[in-house]
């Protein structure tokens, strides 16, 4: 009897063409999504990304706050792997001089090709909270005192770029993530009462979001962001931040869940669900959720760059977070001035980590919108 | 027809008095006031503030009354063209931003127009050439344009071009600066307008390259390309005739959108080249408080783009005919 209930065979038992007809949404956009080359390179970059600030107290060879007083805007240090004479020496870096020029002021770095310092790996350096939980005073990299390692340099008062860009991803990364999840919220509810009762709530959702869309976003951002107040909390700023960026992108996430639901209500599925005396609540979790959830997260993932340009772009004009804070915006901030930037060219090192998130991002958000797409092959 | 622009009108009104409303609020949210900023530079200054000298300047500027009092009478003035009155700039705010808010307008036209020319033909070519070389750097090149920050980008080219020699920044040589008006200055302006474009439009033009491909790829693919095509068509001809123009319209469309869009990264590279348009002044107007400069200029940037869209929409419906009739249905 068992035998004759069990309908599904074993899996391996099935030809291709079997399982494709079998497969579950979900099963189907994960074939669709794994041909997509480029979003699986983006997805991947962005896990690295992630969990580069997770783990970026380990990662840094140095605190974001230490200084560095005698290497002020100190240029990238190289890895050097072979020495002078072209002797193998493993990776390591030289050391360098620095010199006061008496007419510019300016300070001169000199590389002294006699000291090497090895680059040394799990070397114990200044302790911190792995994930906010475990002691511990290992970096994955570092070099003997009183060398240093900057791969990309160090800013005006002498602090490790390299250090800082890594420890700045954590709010300029989560920042996104904030908005979006607010925006989803407000997204979700204000789209879902708009498409599921209709009439004058609708009209007047509609209008507002086509007033929304209308508008030119970095002003309205930089009004709303002058508006928080200069002794807030870095905390508070960085949710005053997530907000304000919030406000602008939950229109757009609306209208997707409004369209979809208006396009839903009809379909015979869901009319013989009603008829067969399903609860109206049921109907929209059970049957029409599933049915839009893909297009929520597609529409999710492609607006979490436009958020992080625009927490980039408040920053760089010193509306945004401020230093104590670090977030790539912050660490741009100084590169506003073209005459410093040709002189320092690392300084602009940061916008590279955010042209590689907002692209990863795209990427990953075009591929998913392929696989959500049931009618592309 | 007529009634659809009416209603089109209405709602532009609309919408133009709920930015009013919008924009001032939003110039009110900073806790204090242009006085408290003032009196705050003073004191960092070392020089003696006066209490009722303070009260004075409020009283003077009509900082005093209730906000809903104070919009009403800001919204009033407007009304007849009357802006009122920058605290710090000392002057009438018409004065201020008048020549401003022409450039940002001539910048923004132009960089919508630079958008639209550039990105259909590329956005043409890597449709009908669909993953040939070109079509991949054309689709690598969109997505760097949309990915990098625009005042990346106006750094790359304020650095060539400083290396080449070249004067960079601002709108006009220093000799035309302070000039009134001539034929001199404005070729002048001229020369100095193709990077400012050239940067706000390449996030956009990325964009739309992308829009018009998706669109062209859709209409290439129906039957009656295949048919024009079997009945012997050439490529060339087919393709402009047809499917082109038919991929044009929601191309067209997207202005709604796009001028907001430019607007928006406007702001930001006017103030890295330092040109002297509104984003600069909106920036330092918020700075400072300087209540109604900052309400009207982000009032003024908003109603450029409410009205661009008004004037595209009513563009759209003249042109497509298929758009005309569905109005006149509903």
């Amino acid at each position: 009897m068992s035998e004759a209930i069990s309908v599904k065979p074993e899996r391996a038992e099935l030809s291709a063409e079997e399982r494709y007809y079998l497969a579950s949404q979900w099963q189907l956009m994960w074939q669709k999504f794994r041909h997509h080359k480029l979003a699986i390179i983006g997805g991947s970059v962005l896990v690295v990304l992630y969990l580069a600030a997770i783990f970026a107290d380990f990662l840094a060879p140095y605190p974001k706050d230490i200084r560095f007083q005698k290497f002020s805007y100190h240029p990238p240090t190289p890895v050097h792997l072979f020495d002078v004479e072209g002797k193998f020496r493993g990776p390591f870096v030289y050391a360098t001089t620095s010199k006061r020029d008496l007419e510019t002021l300016e300070l001169i770095y000199e590389v002294d090709e006699a000291a090497h310092y090895p680059i040394r790996f799990f070397v114990h350096r200044e302790p911190y909270k792995l994930l906010g939980l475990i002691d511990t005073d290992i970096h994955l990299f570092g070099v003997e005192e009183p060398g240093a390692i900057l791969l990309f340099g160090t800013d005006s008062i002498g602090r490790d770029l390299f250090s800082r860009i890594i420890h700045g991803a954590r709010l300029s990364l989560s920042i996104g993530l904030v908005g979006v999840t607010l925006s989803f919220f407000i997204g979700v509810t204000l789209g879902g009462v708009s498409g599921y009762f209709g009439g004058i709530v609708d009209t007047v959702i509609q209008r507002i979001i086509e007033f929304l869309i209308s508008i030119p976003t970095i002003p309205l951002w930089m009004a709303l962001s002058a508006a928080l107040p200069r002794d807030w909390s870095v905390v508070m700023v960085y949710f005053g931040i997530g907000i304000i960026l919030s406000l602008v992108g939950w229109g757009g996430l609306a209208r997707v869940v409004r369209g979809k639901l208006l396009e839903l209500r009809e379909l015979d599925y869901v009319l013989a669900a009603r008829v067969s005396g399903v609860s109206e609540w049921s109907i929209i979790r059970v049957h029409m959720l599933p049915n839009f959830a893909s297009y929520l997260i597609v529409s999710v993932t492609l607006s979490i760059p436009g958020m992080i340009l625009g927490e980039t772009a408040l920053s760089f004009l010193g509306l945004g977070l401020r230093s104590p804070a670090v977030s790539w915006g912050v660490l741009l901030e100084k590169a506003q001035n073209i005459a410093s930037v040709a002189i320092y060219w690392w300084t602009v090192i940061p916008v590279l980590f955010v042209i590689i998130t907002v692209m990863a991002f795209n990427f990953l958000g075009d591929g998913l919108r392929d696989a959500a797409d049931p009618y592309k092959q | 027809m007529l009634r659809y622009f009416l209603r089109r009108f209405m709602y532009m009104i609309m919408t133009v008095w709920v930015l009013s409303v919008v924009s001032f609020l939003i110039i009110q949210l900073p806790a204090g006031d242009f006085v408290t900023n003032l009196a705050s530079q003073y004191a960092q200054q070392g020089r003696q503030v006066d209490q009722a000298r303070l009260d004075n300047l409020r009283q003077r500027f009509g900082l005093d009354r209730p906000v809903y009092v104070q919009y009403f009478s800001w919204a009033t003035n407007l009304l007849r063209g009357d802006l009122g009155w920058s605290f710090r700039e000392r002057r009438s705010v018409e004065k201020v931003i008048g020549d401003r808010i022409g450039l940002t307008a001539a910048i923004s036209i132009a960089t919508l127009l630079l958008t639209y020319l550039v990105a259909v033909p590329i956005g043409i070519y890597s449709a009908t050439h669909q993953y040939s070389i070109g079509d991949y750097i054309g689709m690598f090149v969109g997505f760097l344009g949309m990915a990098m920050p625009n005042f990346l980008l106006a750094l790359i080219l304020m650095y060539i071009l400083l290396n080449a020699g070249q004067s960079v920044g601002g709108l006009f040589s220093p000799d035309y600066m302070r000039a009134a008006w001539s034929l001199g200055k404005f070729i002048d302006l001229l020369k100095h307008l193709p990077l400012p474009i050239l940067i706000v439009g390449t996030a956009g033009t990325a964009g739309l390259i992308r829009v018009m491909r998706a669109s062209l790829l859709d209409e290439l693919g129906k039957q009656y390309v295949i048919t024009a095509r079997a009945k012997g068509l050439r490529e060339t001809k087919l393709v402009f005739k047809y499917p082109v123009r038919v991929a044009l319209n929601p191309i067209a469309s997207t202005i709604g959108w796009e001028l907001p869009y430019i607007v928006s990264g406007g702001v930001i590279t006017e103030m890295v080249l330092n040109l002297p348009t509104t984003g600069p002044m909106l920036f330092s107007a918020l700075l400072t408080e300087d209540m109604l400069l900052a309400s009207s200029l982000l009032f003024f940037l908003n109603v450029l783009t409410v009205m661009g869209t008004f004037i595209s929409d009513i563009v759209l419906v003249i042109v497509d005919p298929r758009i005309r009739f569905t109005e006149r249905e509903a």
